[in-house]
């Protein structure tokens, strides 16, 4: 102590240098930050690059193989393989080709060895045709007729013509789908009114009582005027159909057949070797258009996903308004009211454990108890006469109403996780100086604590609609459907049918991906409804961010 | 922050030699060995009329007693300031005033606090209502996570209070008290977590008196202010004396002597001499409170 010599302090141990820096450490945690980023990203890569260009239209290739085969399609995949021929292995590259005209090859793909095509050209005026069923047409256009007579021969003015004639007959097509779907439905839903009144007569006074007579008789009344109704569409549709039926597109496939395409049969239809650029974009446009807005058609394997998006988002909103409460106000009296005992922490555990059961018992649970339980029961008081008449029961069976509160019960511990954490990072100084100012308990947790934690509650929901939003399990049992056109919401009165069932963008992945007879035609749709999935709960979460953020700034601003 | 039985070694360490002979000087030994030992309260303090009285008041957090007997009345309308070493109880007492610590787990008192003749520790005692009469501002600044306007109005606006005047009123006259009004009347609006630390010590200042409360408890409110800060907080509660009865902790003696009218000596949880500030600071009874306020210990 009393030399003046510089004193150098000893090292205790070698590592001791190393671990003061803490390099490996940097090493190691950057790594794994590293490879968590490169996953993510990775699995997001694929998912916006295929999803974003399975409505980008490709080049048809028209490919004759040595057999003499030819073919015409879109190349969607090259690989090479080694394939054991006759002079041993060896390694061949080869190609996928998306031949279409399913009722002629039977497959909608190919795969073709590069080794056994012997030409390959891209023919100008070949065609790519979506068609209302009967999945895609590729082939090149000979001539239009209408009957029997040729409007135009020859590919580019059997085009041009083509183009010019097919959107009106669109026109009147979506025209007939809409009597169908609004105006039938409308007269249908009369027709069950005066039903169930009926019902509700015989059930109230009797079979043979005068009310429930009068009932049938109004529901005869009503049925009559139905039919004239009914005839009278029928004439209105008749009309649109007629200018529209006996165009027809006549093309030949690549194997030399020829094939008549009726007009109000396509939907749309490209020639993909003569877009320009601009071209393309207008198609593609088209498709995505039609994909976002439009029905699916053909067991979901074409046209659009409205349903399903509509779908998605409800269940979404209605189950954040639902967990958003009750999950708060749980973690509230959990933290603010109920004493530090045992009691508490046991409970506390079990929330915790809560959000490791299996979804799949959430969605038992739904089916079993807001489904049977608590639908039963409301169908019971309110639906009785549907129950009798239609046999059908109305809120007894899976709905979107059931499948919020199963997804709002399967994120409920993530909500009250979150919040408790957020209330138990509210400065005990903060409550103590609302106390001192007079507060009471509650005033204090609504004017100081919640505003407070507000911003943490919202990262909660953040995770819990993500979480929700891409449940598929749960809610195959309460309420999910294949196919859903009607929406929970529309023009008929009570204007909200949270008792309906619904399509959802993560079933939707299941079932096209999955379920359909042809799960390599539907792979493409898959990437783009995850795609859109991906998109809606970032959408969701931006939303969430945003207002977390604005919070933020007003609340838990840091002073220095 | 050094514990009590830290601090007992550097004190005794730290008194003169000369002191620790003389008997009276026993008397912190004998507090930091757990004896009893009486408080030595003026005359003078006992004539005065008292807004609160506590008497006999014990403490305990858990198994720890944190406050030993403590009986000292507050007078009326005067600022009476507490001084003793860090951890000996100060804000414990001032906390206990307004029932603070009902709030701490584990926390058991016996004895009483009457607040003008009324028990404040009977169970009939409606806590809120109590609390409504005092202001106090801590020893940490606590802004709410709301507007400065919002904080300065909080305690109207709990009991109702909307009329917007009103309020604008208040919240000016409570600012320019706090000698915060002129940094801040462009800024009403924003965000009181946005504000330097002493301008939230001062709006925590401002706040407390927003309501004119009887009592005021202010602990260490200038320990995060500048001299100048300092000094309008300080003229404040010149202004405040004579309609408002004052409880103020401070480490500073000249604040307290510049100050308060009464100043109390605290060690290790006890009581040890209270009496008029210049008493304390000229000719106290006891040599350890001399020693004490002139910086020889503690
Ligand atoms: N919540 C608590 N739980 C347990 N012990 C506590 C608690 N609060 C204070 N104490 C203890 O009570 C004693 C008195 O603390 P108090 O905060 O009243 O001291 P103080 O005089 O205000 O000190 P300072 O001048 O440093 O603010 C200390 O020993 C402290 O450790
Ligand atoms: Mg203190």
């Amino acid at each position: 102590m009393s030399s003046d010599a510089p004193r150098t302090r000893r090292l205790r141990s070698p590592y001791a240098a190393l671990t003061a820096q803490g390099e490996p450490w940097l090493w190691l945690t950057g790594g794994a930050l590293g490879w968590a980023v490169a996953m993510i990203t990775g699995l997001l890569g694929l998912i916006v690059f295929q999803g974003a260009r399975t409505f980008w239209p490709v080049p048809l290739d028209e490919i004759r193989l040595d057999d003499g085969t030819v073919l015409l399609g879109e190349v969607s995949a090259r690989e090479r393989v080694v394939t054991d021929a006759d002079g041993g292995p060896r390694p061949t590259s080869r190609r996928l080709l998306r031949t279409e005209n399913f009722e002629i090859t039977g497959s909608h793909y190919r795969w073709c060895d590069d080794s056994a095509i012997s030409a390959e050209s891209r023919p100008l005026h070949a065609a790519a045709v979506e068609r209302l069923e009967g999945g895609r047409f590729h082939g090149v256009p000979l001539r239009l007729r209408h009957g029997d007579e040729v409007v135009a021969e020859g590919a580019a003015a059997a085009w041009e013509r083509f183009r010019a004639e097919h959107p009106a007959i669109v026109g009147r097509g979506a025209e007939i789908r809409r009597i169908d779907r609004v105006e039938r439905g409308r007269l249908q839903r009369q027709l069950r009114s005066a039903r169930l009144a009926t019902t509700r007569a015989r059930l109230a006074a009797g079979a043979d009582s005068p009310a429930a007579v009068a009932a049938a008789a109004a529901e005869q009344d009503l049925a009559a005027r139905v039919a004239v109704a009914e005839r009278e569409l029928d004439r209105r549709t008749d009309d649109l159909r007629r200018p529209s039926a006996g165009w027809v597109l006549d093309c030949s496939t690549s194997d030399g057949r020829e094939v008549a395409l009726p007009l109000d049969r396509i939907v749309r239809a490209w020639q993909p070797n003569r877009l320009s650029w601009w071209g393309k974009l207008g198609v593609y446009a088209g498709r995505w258009g039609e994909f976002l807005g439009e029905e699916p058609r053909e067991a979901n394997s074409a046209g659009g996903v409205f349903p399903a998006i509509w779908g998605t988002v409800a269940l979404t909103l209605i189950m954040a308004l639902v967990v958003a409460p009750l999950g708060v106000l749980a973690a509230l009296y959990l933290r603010e009211y109920a004493d530090r005992g045992p009691l508490t922490a046991a409970v506390r555990i079990a929330i915790n454990n809560l959000a490791g059961v299996p979804s799949i018992v959430y969605g038992a649970f739904g089916l079993g108890f807001f489904c049977y339980v608590l639908g039963g029961s409301i169908d019971e008081v309110l639906f009785q006469p549907a129950l009798v008449a239609d046999g059908q029961p109305t809120f007894g069976t899976g709905g979107l109403l059931w499948a919020s509160l199963t997804l709002a019960l399967l994120t409920l511990p993530v909500v009250i996780v979150a919040t408790e954490e957020a209330l138990a990072a509210v400065p005990n100084s903060m409550r103590e100086g609302s106390y001192a100012c007079g507060a009471g308990k509650w005033q204090t947790i609504r004017r100081i604590v919640l505003p407070r934690a507000l911003p943490g509650i919202l990262t909660g929901l953040i995770l819990a609609m993500a979480r929700g939003a891409g449940e598929v399990a749960p809610l195959i049992l309460v309420g999910v459907k294949k196919v859903a056109l009607d929406l929970p919401i529309d023009g008929t009165f009570p204007f909200v049918h949270p008792e309906r069932e619904f399509m959802h963008l993560a079933y939707l992945i299941y079932d096209v991906g999955f379920q359909s007879p042809n799960a390599q035609a539907a792979r493409p749709l898959v990437f783009t409804i995850t795609l859109l999935l991906v998109a809606i709960i970032a959408a969701l979460n931006l939303t969430a961010i945003w207002l977390r953020s604005r919070l933020k700034r007003r609340y838990v601003a840091q002073q220095f | 922050m050094p514990t009590p039985s830290d601090s007992l070694p550097v004190a005794a360490s730290l008194a003169p030699p000369a002191l620790a002979a003389r008997p009276a000087d026993d008397r912190l030994a004998a507090v930091a060995a757990g004896r009893d030992v009486p408080s030595e309260v003026h005359r003078q303090v006992l004539d005065q009329a008292p807004v609160l009285e506590i008497d006999r008041f014990n403490l305990w957090y858990g198994a720890k007693q944190a406050l030993h007997a403590i009986t000292m009345p507050i007078p009326h309308a005067r600022v009476t300031a507490l001084v003793g070493p860090s951890g000996c109880g100060k804000s414990t007492l001032l906390r206990s005033v307004n029932r603070l610590n009902d709030l701490v787990q584990n926390v058991r008192t016996t004895g009483d606090m009457r607040l003008r003749g009324e028990s404040i520790y009977d169970p009939r005692m409606d806590v809120i209502e109590l609390r409504k009469r005092m202001g106090m501002v801590f020893q940490k600044p606590n802004p709410f996570p709301m507007s400065i306007y919002e904080n300065v109005v909080y305690a109207l606006r709990i009991d109702g209070e909307n009329r917007r005047s009103v309020l604008d009123e208040v919240c000016e006259t409570s600012l320019r008290g706090a000698a915060l009004w002129d940094e801040v009347k462009d800024r009403l609006g924003e965000s009181a977590l946005g504000l330097s630390g002493g301008q939230q010590q001062r709006l925590c200042i401002a706040r407390a008196i927003a309501a004119e409360p009887e009592v005021l408890l202010l602990d260490e409110p200038c320990s995060a202010l500048d001299p100048i800060a300092t000094g309008k907080v300080e003229d404040l509660i010149q202004e405040l004396r004579g309609t408002y009865s004052v409880l103020i902790v401070t480490h500073n003696m000249q604040q307290a002597s510049r100050t308060s009218d009464y100043t109390a000596f605290m060690y290790l949880g006890r009581l040890i001499e209270y009496g008029p500030t210049t008493d304390i600071f000229t000719k106290p009874i006891l040599r350890e409170t001399e020693a004490y306020v002139t910086g020889r210990f503690g």
